[in-house]
């Protein structure tokens, strides 16, 4: 028997919001409306299977003048590893000087996803 | 004995222990301190002022309301006159502005009449009835319906924390010893004569206690058998006005009082921001500063009757104070149950101008019950001036920055007050050891942001000044914490749970 | 005391201050100064650690700090002057800037030209008068944003924001991360302050509830908030009776509105607009005072930063022409008005168009939210030019270019927001950009 769910989706792409509708038949997307860009359609898509999340939060400095170094997943995360991923960025402390876009944790989790630095951090003067 | 404050262990003995840190009890001290004598303030809170001093009108009545021959009608001019005197020289923020009770029909002209002639039989001096003209001058946004008005020259306001602070300061650099994050649990009595107070922090052997502990002063007297009066809050709501108001009101308004109460005011503040209100409700639970839909609403509405256009989109803060009530008039001198024991209590407006004279008529009773008094030759009476860099001109502003640069920080940006300041006000002999102790002081935060700004980085000056961690910064009270680290939330508990 | 001149000041090192600079640089002034209060450039930026900024700008995603890093490494590349740790004390029409600093003392700048861009405030519990008592843990979103993300602090365990403006639905899944729990979001309001993406990967993501149409009404705890009393609204946005309902909690954020953070300008005389709290300026930025200029958040609360770096470049870019005395001199004003569904316009007024200018910009709040709209410009009383809108929202800007041939000689300019006649399909719609 065939399988047919309908997602809302609401487009999280950029400011503009679009919301659509997703319709999923047995396990594979097989109709989409509602979105405007390329970027939204790709992005509903893979919401209704595997949906992913970019994810930023901040690590330890050691030595810097500032106590926290912002750092950013270079690519989307899948949602249900977010947490995984901010347990593992608790435990880690890194030394200044530090370079906006260094590699601060690759391959996180086995998850082939990066997090980088999203500014620099100066030396403590 | 050399004075200090702080969080410390209380002394084994003192001549005089003052409990309750509010303007009076710090009146009391700095009057006490005069003498010859080892005297002992006793706080609960980490700071001086915190209770009804802290959220008040922050008037110096002129003293034309009180029943002649009260306590209230002689210790309120006394109290005026005082304040006259000594700010300057205690750095307490001071504006004689006078004062108007507003009359808006015949009848309400006969009881300002009739108010100043009760403000005569007071030695009130200079009251005077105003026409209507002579009030729409002197305030041109006031209700147009006024009738006219009693203008009392002596009116004036004050910052009532500074008050504290100025009074605690010079009391401890002439001797005082401030202890603070420390509650009364009990008076030991012998043969009806006090012979010790105990405390969170130990146990003090004394023979003269001075009971100034505001809305508590009932459960002290309590501790020593004595139930001759008891304190029953009354609430009062406030709404102030950021300083960009202006000129909205020169002087101190007040509507003309009907039986229970003066009425809801409109007053400039010392730094120049406008307030309205209080309203008074009785409740019971003495540490209740809630404020509510219904009563700002009330004072709303109270204080449009005398200022119809008021600068709604320009409020700041709301807050609520309490009034120690017990009864009509002030409870002034000994305890009817221990002797040594004396009360400053149910001090209610005028309370706040009365405090110096309440301090000197203290002193009496302490002498009336047996303290001796010798007068100290090392008494300073002054506190040396600190800069406020905002009242400053250039030339010395510039000054300020080359003798000391934390002078050329702001921290914060709507009172620009520096980091100077914040560190002085922290050093200082009745230093800052909260943020809301920083903002009474200093205003930092007390602007239209409320410390959105400066905030974060006030606490990290108190961090830093007083050498303890960011967690450990409190807002006000001693369990008021601020930050968790985040350790604490990952271990699901922490130093807060 | 130091005395220096520069050509032109920006008042702010944040986005728009570095933008303006940038831009009155390119546009040949000489010497150009911008005046930062905090220890580094980047303002606001520095504490948004999130991504979603740049799309339109630079058409990539970036973090808060990742922007203000390209901007940062232009002003670098430059000769533009930068002072940190720097407040202004005044700014007097003239352009003499009183400046103070704890390496360099007092110092006064004479300006030719003045760019504000000294962003906004947050509103407070006293802004909106929540009643309650006054315990430690009731903060701004952004204030405690800053003690998260930068200094590494946190302000509670269990929160509850007030308030569905963007900074509070970001802390929302900051506090989330850190391991606190977000009980709800209220919001006084029947529809959202936020971004929908916000609303989506903020809250929906970790299933914290927003209740629009709530409000709270009042804080309770005696030294640590305890918990906080929310009721129902009705389209007064008066409480209706019997609703209350308390939650338990030991921090309050508030995130209900911004402010642009004028008293500079206050100070100095400046023409404000009642409804953005921000100057009164031209399409140049002028404001009401000659030769001082504003952009950012100072002039109009922005939903992103992309808006403030182009608003900016064009502040910058006047101050520039201003210093040399090429910009036009300030004509007969023509005034701009919000009508009909909108809440704010900016430019509030137009002077002289430049020779061989061919469209105007205009930025636009909503008053309310709408489905498919038109937006319609009238030229003294005459429908001259409209365009669809697919969906209008108060939290989003509404950007619209104006042919100045559509404007001609109008002395009176109204824009209003209509509902559409019929409703517009989606490949209608029209890209906001040209």
């Amino acid at each position: 028997m065939m399988e047919r769910v309908v997602h809302a989706i609401q487009c999280i792409g950029c400011p503009i919001g679009c919301g659509g509708e997703v319709i999923v038949e047995n396990g594979t997307v097989a109709e989409m409306s509602g979105f405007t860009c390329n970027k939204g359609l790709a992005y509903a898509a893979e919401e209704v299977v595997s949906p992913k999340r970019m994810v930023t939060t901040t690590v330890r400095v050691s030595g810097g003048g500032l106590a926290l170094l912002p750092v950013v997943s270079a690519t989307p995360v899948p949602k249900e590893r977010i947490f995984d991923c901010l347990r593992l960025l608790r435990g880690v402390t890194v030394a200044a000087p530090v370079a906006e876009g260094t590699v601060v944790v690759s391959d996180a989790l086995g998850l082939g996803v990066d997090f980088r630095a999203a500014r620099d951090v100066s030396p403590l003067q | 004995m050399a004075g200090s404050f702080g969080a410390g262990p209380v002394p084994d003995s003192a001549d005089v222990v003052v409990i309750g840190g509010g303007v009076v009890g710090c009146a009391i001290a700095r009057a006490l301190s005069r003498f010859d004598l080892s005297v002992l303030m006793i706080e609960r809170s980490p700071d001086v002022a915190t209770g009804t001093s802290k959220a008040n009108s922050g008037i110096l009545h002129a003293g034309f309301d009180a029943e002649p021959g009260t306590w209230k009608a002689r210790l309120n001019v006394q109290g005026a006159r005082l304040y006259a005197e000594l700010s300057e020289g205690l750095g307490i923020p001071r504006k004689a502005t006078g004062s108007l009770v507003v009359a808006k029909d015949a009848a309400q002209m006969e009881t300002v009449a009739d108010l100043r002639h009760r403000g005569i039989d007071n030695g009130v001096p200079g009251l005077e009835i105003w026409s209507r003209e002579q009030v729409l001058a002197h305030e041109p946004n006031i209700s147009p319906d006024v009738a006219g008005a009693l203008w009392a020259p002596t009116g004036a306001i004050v910052c009532p924390f500074l008050a504290t602070v100025g009074f605690a300061e010079n009391a401890i650099r002439n001797g005082v010893r401030i202890v603070t994050e420390c509650a009364v649990t009990g008076l030991d009595v012998a043969d009806r004569q006090v012979v010790a107070v105990q405390t969170t922090r130990g146990r003090v052997a004394t023979r003269f206690v001075v009971n100034a502990a505001g809305l508590h002063s009932g459960e002290i007297a309590r501790l020593a058998g004595d139930d001759s009066f008891t304190i029953k809050p009354r609430r009062g709501e406030y709404i102030l006005f950021d300083r960009s108001v202006g000129q909205l009101v020169n002087t101190v308004l007040f509507p003309t009082p009907d039986k229970v109460s003066k009425g809801i005011l409109v007053s400039p503040t010392v730094h120049g921001n406008v307030f309205i209100g209080p309203d008074a409700t009785e409740i019971d639970d003495p540490e209740d500063r809630e404020t509510t839909a219904g009563g700002l609403a009330g004072i709303i509405a109270g204080a449009r009757r005398i200022m119809p256009t008021l600068p709604l989109g320009t409020a700041i803060t709301e807050f609520a104070g309490l009034r120690a009530a017990a009864g009509k008039d002030f409870v002034i001198g000994p305890s009817p149950a221990a002797r040594g024991l004396v009360h400053a209590a149910g001090i209610q407006s005028p309370g706040l101008t009365s405090a110096p004279a309440i301090g000197e008529v203290m002193v009496e009773v302490l002498q009336d019950v047996g303290l001796r008094l010798r007068s100290k030759a090392s008494f300073v009476p002054v506190n040396p001036a600190k800069p406020r860099f905002h009242e400053m001109d250039r030339t010395t502003q510039a000054e300020l920055i080359a003798a000391d640069p934390l002078f050329g920080r702001v921290i914060c940006r709507c009172e620009t007050i520096t980091e100077a300041e914040i560190v002085a006000a922290i050093l200082a002999p009745c230093g800052a050891r909260t943020v809301d102790g920083v903002k009474r002081r200093v205003r930092a935060g007390a602007g239209r942001c409320q410390g959105g700004f400066c905030g974060p980085r006030v606490t990290a000056i108190l961090a830093r000044e007083l050498g303890i961690p960011v967690t450990a910064v409190r807002k006000d009270s001693a369990d008021s914490w601020l930050f968790l680290s985040r350790a604490d939330l990952e271990a699901g508990e922490g130093v807060h749970a | 005391m130091r005395e220096l001149s520069y050509d032109v000041v920006t008042i702010g090192g944040g986005p728009a201050g570095m933008a303006a600079a940038l831009a009155a640089r390119e546009n040949g002034a000489e010497r150009v100064l911008i005046i930062e209060r905090d220890r580094e450039l980047g303002g606001i930026l520095q504490q948004c650690i999130h991504n979603g900024f740049g799309l339109r700008r630079f058409e990539e995603e970036l973090t808060g700090p990742g922007y203000a890093h390209r901007y940062i490494d232009m002003v670098k590349a430059t000769d533009i002057d930068v002072w940190l740790d720097t407040t202004v004390l005044a700014a007097e029409p003239g352009g003499v800037i009183t400046s103070v600093s704890p390496h360099a003392g007092m110092t006064v700048v004479r300006a030719k030209s003045v760019v504000y861009s000294m962003g906004c405030r947050e509103r407070t519990r006293g802004a909106i008068r929540t009643p309650g008592s006054r315990p430690a843990g009731v903060f701004t979103a952004g204030a405690a944003q800053r003690m998260v993300n930068m200094e590494g602090y946190l302000p509670g365990k269990d929160v509850v924001i007030v308030g569905s403006g963007d900074i509070g639905l970001i802390m929302a899944r900051r506090m989330t991360f850190e391991g606190a729990k977000v009980k709800a979001v209220f919001e006084i309001m029947p529809y959202s302050n936020g971004l929908t993406r916000n609303i989506v990967q903020c809250l929906e993501d970790f299933g914290i509830p927003l209740y629009l149409g709530h409000s709270v009404t009042a804080i309770h705890g005696k030294d640590r908030v305890t918990g906080v009393t929310v009721s129902k609204v009705n389209d007064r946005l008066e409480v209706i009776d019997g609703t209350a309902f308390d939650v338990s909690c030991d921090c309050v954020l508030l995130s209900v509105g911004l402010i642009p953070e004028n008293e500079l300008g206050r100070a100095a005389g400046l023409a404000l607009d009642p409804v953005t709290s921000g100057a009164q300026v031209d399409q140049f930025r002028q404001t009401s005072i000659p030769g001082f200029f504003a952009a950012g958040n100072v002039l109009h609360v922005h939903d992103l930063v992309d808006w403030v770096s182009e608003e900016a470049a064009i502040a910058g870019r006047s101050a520039a022409r201003h210093a040399s005395g090429e910009l036009p001199a300030a004509g007969p004003e023509r005034s701009v008005t919000a009508g009909e569904g909108l809440r704010t316009v900016v430019p509030q007024r137009l002077s002289a168009f430049e020779p061989g200018k061919m469209s105007t910009r205009f930025y636009f709040r909503a008053a309310k939210p709408m489905g498919a709209s038109l937006l319609q410009f009238w030229a003294d009383g005459v429908l001259a030019f409209e365009r669809k809108l697919r969906v209008v929202k108060p939290s989003e800007m509404i950007v619209a270019d104006i042919p100045v041939r559509k404007i001609g000689d109008a002395q009176t300019l109204e824009f209003r927001v209509v509902p559409a006649p019929e409703k517009i399909e989606a490949e209608d719609a029209i890209e906001e950009e040209a």
